[in-house]
């Protein structure tokens, strides 16, 4: 919270407006690819580069993942929705017009629960609605600007927190939006991407002195493409206004964008006045009649969301609270979690091995659990051979750690290395007994002959039959040599 | 056999089939035609003479290996050069689009191809459709065949001037408030608004996008009806279009008329409408009775206020709709202006035309902050009341009839300078868009040597019924034989 | 209540066009004339009216999710006044969104 103790203290208000491309094959109103990247203006066609003539037809898939999300978000469905034209110019929207929903979004009235530090919160959600999305700018070395329209018409979620907003404080914001893209990417809506774009979320804030009643004049801050940057952009700028009203300066209605490097937020656009987006009913298309049974449908091929899942891993497996948000981060973590604990028995070696184990080695490889090699099935197989001691604990962190890059199964990997023998008591004995044949030249070693050393490896090795783990014979060796670690 | 250009689209058709005569020999015929009274009449923009003559020869290379050919076969056509054809310039009779080449076919472009019919060009026509004379094409007048010094009506005159002129047996206009059935009034020909949402909308460029309907353009009613069965029918491209019952043209022609309850709204036949055109749709009226018909005057009382909805739901949806002429994608973009807003303002300034400007600025208006409520949303709740009021005649009768235009043709650049008057020539013709409902126009008298048209409309997807009064009257009569001669 | 030349330069800014002062003046004229006509609608009681988007009441027209080929870039480039470099090149943008 900005403000000190000895000035006026100031409490912000944080209201969000997040936007997230659906994840459905093809486009919005037509049947250009869904995706990212890629060479310029190769995924257009008439309607989505606005081309005269052309006309919309509204994609299924993504009406039903707008209302999936809202019923997600606990929203009330509308019966009837309707898409509607929001006009003005812009080079990136090729029809100077947005088609979106005005009046009638497809929900409206949820909310979401968060737990920031600060204590449980409901942040209320006014409206989900379904848009499309605009092209891309670029700039060309000579100050003009390019416009490719591979993004024009992907299907875009908006997503608006209710007003008077509910959040205050950095740490909400944060916390809404790892909420929000953890329920998102958990119902298969939206792949969450903020540092691609697919996922981009606008806070507006505003503060005011305590106790006063009147909001302050909000500013719009855009560019912020991670959490981070959330919780640093929203504490920069409640920062920011506090101080200027401090000072008895005035805030600015305007858009700031988010610098990373500076860590602070620069002016983009002052907004003099609301735009004038003239919307109207598109009569291109028509209303959309979402009854109770398509939206039951919807309902009940709703996967268990985060919260819910959070719950019943307390429950059912006696997790703590704090294991079990770790392990609900997202539907794949769950999953992943569940089938494995279910294979070995253990839930609770299951939870310790993922959150240390398996979530250092996602972390040094950067990727996602999904795109780990070893399965629930691998951990699972792992951590029944430590149950029933066929490895000991210290060889498991080896064994995981081979699988985790092969993909080979534990088992397998257990087996190859259980023939070599590593242990240092088992060696310690073959250790005695060589040394107790080859008095000499364990003197002549421990004197200093450096060249003995081989072949006192070599007479253990023959010994064991090659299976000896000659690192850690060289190892043992050396211990007990005088000024060995013995 | 007659000259092929004094043939009906049907008759062509059949002697194609037959073999009687050669796709290219129609095409070649009608491409002559146009040489000789084109200079005269500027019905087309654009004249596609080596694509026509492929065309047609790949209709008679198909016919001579027996492969099946189309319900259109080697029918000449003109299309109105607001509909979409791949690779052939689509100006809208604007110059914002001047020398634009669309990468697609409209859907009914495609579709007359597959019939088998010949495009030999595009049509001329209001900038966008929007007019009623087709003066306001940036490429300038088209003249009425039947008297030079006059116009064709519009916005779909060229398309209704080329096939009076046969210089095309039929042609595909558009009609928003009445652009086809005025020009087809005005040039003694048929014309047909059909239901919205019966023929598809994908590749006409957008002017009211609520009440644009592709329509067919020919010299009789079953001309007209052959054309129709070939562009009709739900198309997954457009939302709007509906899937109805079919429509087949033999349906029109078979059958009588006895029994076909005839409403005459008074509120068509007031002030403002010409004695002579009066009196030639009452004589209408009475010999379609004696045909078996019942007719009886009624009243919609709504109707006079079809005007003033159109005038703010039309100009709404244009100004949003021609948004996307910016300079960016296709189309002019105008030198002068800082940066790209000023290069849109300047494209946009340089490209369209006055009144195209005039609707953009009345339909930005209405939509603005504060009269949205005053002028749009209470537009729309008078179209409903509108409907209903042709929901209620309905329910009595089969069948309206009405002048299709309150006036013959009038003089080029009589009514330029007075917007307004201008726009009173689509009076009769507006609350058929209002209504969504289909409307027919056909020649039914003369007036100092100009036609006279006659309006029929029908039920929503009733153009079965529509057509076969209207071709019931037309065997009866015979204004659609009369041909003008086209005096160069 | 007609409007006013300053109305009609508001909304010609709306509508990104750029009138000359004759135009203006003209347009302004006409379009007063038109406008006129529109006060006959405030005759008819519209209470409790639905408005009529659509004259045909049809419902959940949707395509379902398969992505079709697109144009080849060159073709949908063919039109444009300026491409550079496969996009759409457009003068320095002064404008905010
Ligand atoms: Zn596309």
């Amino acid at each position: 919270m900005p403000g000190t103790q000895t000035e006026t203290p100031y409490v912000g208000s944080i209201g969000m407006e997040v936007h997230a491309e659906l994840l459905t094959e093809s486009k919005m109103f037509c049947g250009c690819r869904n995706a990212f990247g890629g060479k310029p203006n190769t995924r257009c066609c008439p309607v989505c580069l606005g081309l005269p003539g052309s006309l919309p037809v509204a994609n299924r898939l993504a009406v039903e993942l707008v209302i999936r999300a809202a019923l997600a978000l606990n929203c009330a469905i509308s019966p009837i929705a309707k898409f509607d034209r929001k006009n003005y110019f812009y080079p990136d929207l090729p029809k100077g017009y947005q088609i979106s929903q005005y009046d009638q979004p497809i929900g409206s009235g949820g909310w979401l629960d968060i737990e920031p530090e600060a204590g449980p919160r409901r942040v209320r959600i006014r409206r989900v609605h379904l848009e499309e999305d605009t092209g891309k700018l670029m700039h060309l070395p000579t100050g003009e600007s390019a416009v490719d329209y591979n993004r024009s018409g992907v299907p875009l979620m908006e997503i608006v927190t209710e007003f008077p907003p509910d959040m205050s404080s950095a740490d909400e914001a944060r916390a809404y939006l790892v909420k929000l893209r953890a329920i998102l990417t958990c119902i298969g809506v939206s792949d969450g991407k903020m540092e691609q774009g697919s996922l981009r979320c606008e806070p507006n804030i505003s503060v005011r002195p305590a106790g006063s009643a009147a909001f302050g004049t909000k500013t719009e801050i855009k560019n912020l493409n991670s959490f981070r940057a959330v919780h640093r952009g929203v504490q920069h700028e409640l920062a920011r206004q506090s101080a200027l009203l401090r000072r008895g300066d005035r805030v600015a209605q305007e858009t700031r964008g988010w610098n990373e490097a500076r860590g602070e937020t620069v002016l983009q656009r002052v907004k003099e006045v609301e735009q004038e987006y003239r919307y109207f009913p598109e009569p291109d298309l028509r209303p959309l009649h979402i009854d109770d049974a398509w939206v039951a449908s919807i309902r009940a091929s709703l996967p268990e969301l985060p919260d819910t899942a959070r719950v019943r891993l307390v429950e059912q497996y006696g997790l703590s609270a704090t294991e079990a948000d770790l392990l609900t981060q997202t539907a794949a973590w769950t999953a992943y979690f569940e089938r494995a604990a279910g294979l070995c028995g253990n839930a609770r070696a299951t939870a310790n091995w993922m959150m240390g184990e398996l979530a250092r080695l996602l972390n040094a490889a950067g990727i996602e659990i999904e795109q780990c090699k070893a399965g629930p099935e691998a951990l699972a197989e792992l951590l029944a051979m430590v149950e029933s001691s066929k490895i000991s604990g210290k060889m498991a962190k080896g064994v995981w750690e081979a699988a985790f890059e092969s993909g080979e199964a534990p088992a397998a990997i257990a087996a190859r290395q259980g023939e070599q023998i590593s242990d240092a008591d088992a060696l310690g004995a073959v250790l005695d007994s060589v040394i107790a044949a080859q008095p000499d030249v364990w003197s002549a070693l421990c004197a200093g002959d450096e060249k003995k050393l081989t072949f006192m490896v070599g007479q253990i090795m023959k010994q064991t039959r090659g299976k000896a783990n000659p690192g850690e014979v060289n190892r043992l060796l050396r211990d007990r040599m005088p000024g060995g670690a013995q | 056999m007659k000259p092929l250009t004094h043939c009906s689209l049907r008759a062509l058709r059949d002697a194609v089939r037959s073999g009687e005569v050669s796709a290219r020999e129609v095409a070649q015929a009608h491409l002559d035609r146009i040489t000789e009274v084109e200079p005269a009449i500027s019905a087309l923009l654009a004249v596609t003479a080596d694509d026509a003559l492929a065309q047609a020869d790949a209709v008679d290379a198909a016919r001579s290996r027996g492969d099946k050919i189309g319900p259109l076969a080697g029918v000449p056509i003109a299309l109105k050069d607001v509909i979409c054809t791949r690779g052939v310039a689509t100006t809208c009779g604007s110059r914002i689009l001047a020398g634009w080449k669309p990468p697609y076919d409209a859907t009914v472009a495609a579709r007359i191809r597959e019939a088998g019919a010949v495009m030999l060009g595009k049509a001329n026509c209001d900038e966008f459709a929007m007019g009623s004379s087709t003066e306001n094409s940036a490429y300038g007048p088209t003249r009425n065949p039947w008297n030079l010094a006059c116009v064709p009506g519009g916005s779909s005159g060229g398309s209704a001037a080329a096939v009076a002129a046969r210089e095309v047996a039929g042609s595909l206009g558009s009609d928003t408030g009445g652009s086809i059935r005025q020009p087809a009034a005005l040039c003694g020909i048929v014309g047909l608004k059909p239901t919205y949402g019966r023929v598809s909308r994908f590749g006409l460029v957008a002017y009211a996008s609520s009440l644009d309907q592709i329509g067919p353009m020919a010299r009789s009613v079953e001309d007209a009806a052959l054309l129709l069965e070939a562009i009709c029918g739900l198309d997954p491209l457009d939302s709007t279009s509906v899937d109805a019952a079919p429509f087949t043209a033999t349906a029109v022609t078979r059958g009588d008329i006895r029994g076909l309850r005839i409403g005459v709204p008074r509120e068509f036949l007031g002030d403002g409408v010409d004695g002579p055109v009066v009196a030639a749709v009452r004589a209408a009226v009475e010999a379609l009775c004696a045909m078996g018909a019942t007719a009886e005057e009624c009243s919609l009382r709504t109707v006079r206020h079809s005007l003033a909805t159109y005038y703010i739901l039309a100009p709404a949806e244009a100004s949003s709709n021609l948004a996307r002429y910016d300079g960016v994608r296709f189309g002019l973009r105008a030198e002068g202006g800082s940066g790209h807003a000023g290069m849109t303002e300047a494209s946009r300034e340089a490209g369209f035309g006055a009144e195209t400007k005039q609707r953009i600025l009345v339909g930005t208006y209405a939509l603005s902050a504060g009269y949205y409520d005053a002028y749009y949303l209470r537009a729309q709740k008078v179209r409903t009341l509108i409907r209903r009021d042709f929901d209620a005649a309905f329910e009595r009768f089969d069948v309206l009839v009405t002048p299709t235009s309150p006036t013959v043709a009038f003089g080029i650049g009589e009514k330029s300078d007075d917007p307004l008057a201008m726009k009173l020539a689509d009076v009769c013709t507006l609350p058929a868009n209002m209504a969504g409902i289909p409307g027919v126009s056909i020649p039914c008298g003369m007036d100092r040597g100009l036609p006279i048209g006659l309006q029929i409309m029908g039920r929503s997807f009733d153009e079965e019924t529509t057509l076969r009064a209207a071709y019931a009257y037309e065997q009866a009569t015979h204004w659609h034989t009369l041909r003008p001669e086209v005096n160069r | 209540m007609p409007l006013t030349l300053d109305d009609v330069r508001r909304v010609a800014r709306l509508a990104r066009l750029e009138l000359t002062d004759d135009e203006a003046a003209v347009q302004l004229r006409s379009i007063n004339e038109l406008m006129e006509r529109f006060e006959s609608l405030r005759e008819l009681d519209v209470e409790g009216i639905e408005p009529t988007a659509h004259s045909a009441p049809i419902n959940n027209v949707l395509r379902e999710d398969a992505a079709r080929p697109s144009l080849p870039r060159d073709e949908a480039l063919a039109g444009a006044p300026d491409a550079r470099e496969g996009c759409f090149a457009v003068p320095l943008i002064l404008e905010a969104s």
